[in-house]
């Protein structure tokens, strides 16, 4: 059984966890192109590589960062997310 | 052993024949370079040579022949999908499949079981109608059937599925088949190489040279090869051959595991599928029973397997047949599935020229491998897709005119 730690309740079952995708920033609607905007809702980076994604404990509906590198299905960190940058 | 028979054995002009031409180095200039050489790729190698007579055609392989998705996959081959795009492309491939041993000389194994998508919920049966209704629009033997058919089909069937999922009903089709994986793509690689075309395993390309958005070559750890035009048909690892063409997709990976039991006496001729369980089994022609599920819930770019799998596969597996509670597992498997946001494959042209994809082979690409071949070698020979596989190019999603496929293309997604 894989472990993934969240940072309110601390190391759980994979299976307790629920994933959200890699993080990424939405352009402002009313601002973008067509093509900037169907890039942000299509396209991926599906790349092997380490990626900054979204993960939610179900159980307590913690939603929280988790760095992961996705070729060696490695979790390296995860944390509240604190805003970009 | 005859001492006369070391003779050949120690002769070079006498070597073993081998299914496949080894080539001790590349050219350094190809009319057509495949990267791939899964079925997808050695099938579209396999066309260009026949059809097109392009035969200056290099296939790239980084592991080894069929050592991917197509030596990975559950082998299931049907047509019953739902969008008329669909349909008509999967029924093409069913009809190529027919006479593709006769063609290559070489047992396949083809087995037409029937093929039965089970519906638990009023749902799903909805979808079974839809279904059959666009098939049979199509010419496709596509029907739906009460409880009692699936019963006299599989008599082992617990009906009730445990008591918490009772089969409504299902879609039957009447060609889905079987077919031994490894051997199409021997057979395919097998019929490229006796018309000319290079077969290089163990060939792992490293880049891709594009001068004023055209393709200029490829660079291999190798050497490096000159080309105007490159296939890509490597589907599972697609995302990081676009990236070296700076091609953005929304094609996003996640393994997708199966497994096998021991061999048992046959008891189990048709294919049944279960969306709402998330299984599907047939039993091989070793008598082992083949079973998969619904995709991994995560992004992974790793063939790994896990715990998790066998042991809700076989829960669900037990809902249907009770009595499979003392088979053993025998091994089990993963491979990494290219997913598209519509279930649907991305196929044809790309925005660099000379750069043709096939990808975007989510969970249904071993059933799609001859059609795949014969409509990518067309467009790659004429630089025009093939009126089979315009609704499935890459530029669907940038045109938000996308080809809906998830009702059809697997199971529990």
């Amino acid at each position: 059984m894989k472990i993934m730690t969240c940072p309110v309740n601390g190391p759980r079952a994979i299976s307790e966890f629920a994933y959200g995708g890699e993080i990424r920033s939405m352009p402002d609607p009313a601002t973008c192109s067509d093509d900037e905007w169907a890039d942000y809702v299509f396209n991926r980076n599906g790349s092997p590589g380490v990626k900054r994604e979204w993960w939610c404990h179900l159980p307590s509906n913690t939603w929280f960062v988790a760095e992961r590198d996705t070729a060696r299905d490695v979790v390296l960190r995860t944390y509240l997310y604190e805003g970009e940058g | 052993m005859p001492w006369r028979l070391l003779r050949f054995a120690l002769s070079k002009k006498h070597p073993e024949p081998r299914m496949f031409t080894r080539h001790d180095r590349l050219k350094p200039a190809y009319d057509v370079v495949i990267i791939g050489g899964g079925g997808h790729g050695l099938a579209a190698a396999y066309y260009l040579a026949r059809e097109h007579g392009i035969t200056n055609v290099c296939v790239l392989e980084k592991g080894y022949i069929g050592g991917g998705n197509t030596g990975r996959n559950t082998t299931i081959i049907r047509s019953n999908y739902l969008t008329p795009e669909g349909v008509q492309f999967y029924d093409e491939s069913v009809r190529l499949w027919q006479d593709l041993a006769q063609d290559f000389d070489l047992n396949l194994f083809y087995s037409n079981r029937g093929h039965y998508t089970l519906a638990h919920t009023d749902a799903a049966l909805r979808t079974s109608r839809w279904r059959a209704e666009v098939n049979k629009h199509f010419g496709i033997d596509s029907e739906v059937v009460g409880p009692e058919v699936v019963k006299k089909a599989a008599p082992m069937i617990d009906l009730s599925c445990g008591g918490h999922a009772p089969i409504l009903g299902a879609l039957y089709h009447a060609p889905g088949a079987v077919a031994r994986h490894d051997a199409v793509a021997w057979g395919y690689g097998r019929g490229a190489d006796m018309r000319g075309v290079e077969i290089h395993q163990r060939t792992e390309v490293l880049g891709i040279g594009v001068v004023g958005g055209k393709v200029a070559g490829v660079r291999t750890n190798r050497g490096n090869i000159a080309t105007n035009k490159v296939l890509c048909a490597v589907a599972g690892a697609t995302p990081r051959i676009l990236d070296m063409v700076g091609i953005r997709s929304p094609i996003y990976i996640h393994p997708l595991q199966a497994m096998v039991s021991e061999p048992v006496k046959p008891w189990l001729d048709p294919i049944l599928v279960s969306g709402s369980l998330h299984v599907y089994i047939s039993q091989s022609a070793r008598g082992e029973l083949v079973m998969g599920a619904s995709l991994d819930p995560y992004e992974v770019q790793s063939t790994r397997s896990t715990f998790d799998f066998p042991e809700s596969l076989s829960a669900h597996m037990l809902d249907m047949f009770p009595f499979l509670s003392n088979v053993k597992v025998m091994r089990q498997w993963a491979g990494m599935a290219d997913m598209t946001p519509d279930f649907a494959p991305i196929m044809g042209r790309t925005p660099v020229e000379g750069f043709y994809l096939d990808g975007g082979w989510g969970t249904w690409g071993f059933k799609a491998t001859p059609v795949c071949g014969k409509t990518m070698a067309y467009t790659v020979a004429n630089d025009r897709e093939h009126t089979l596989i315009t609704g499935f190019g890459l530029d669907r999603f940038r045109n938000f005119a996308l080809t809906g496929e998830k009702g059809a293309a697997s199971v529990g997604h």
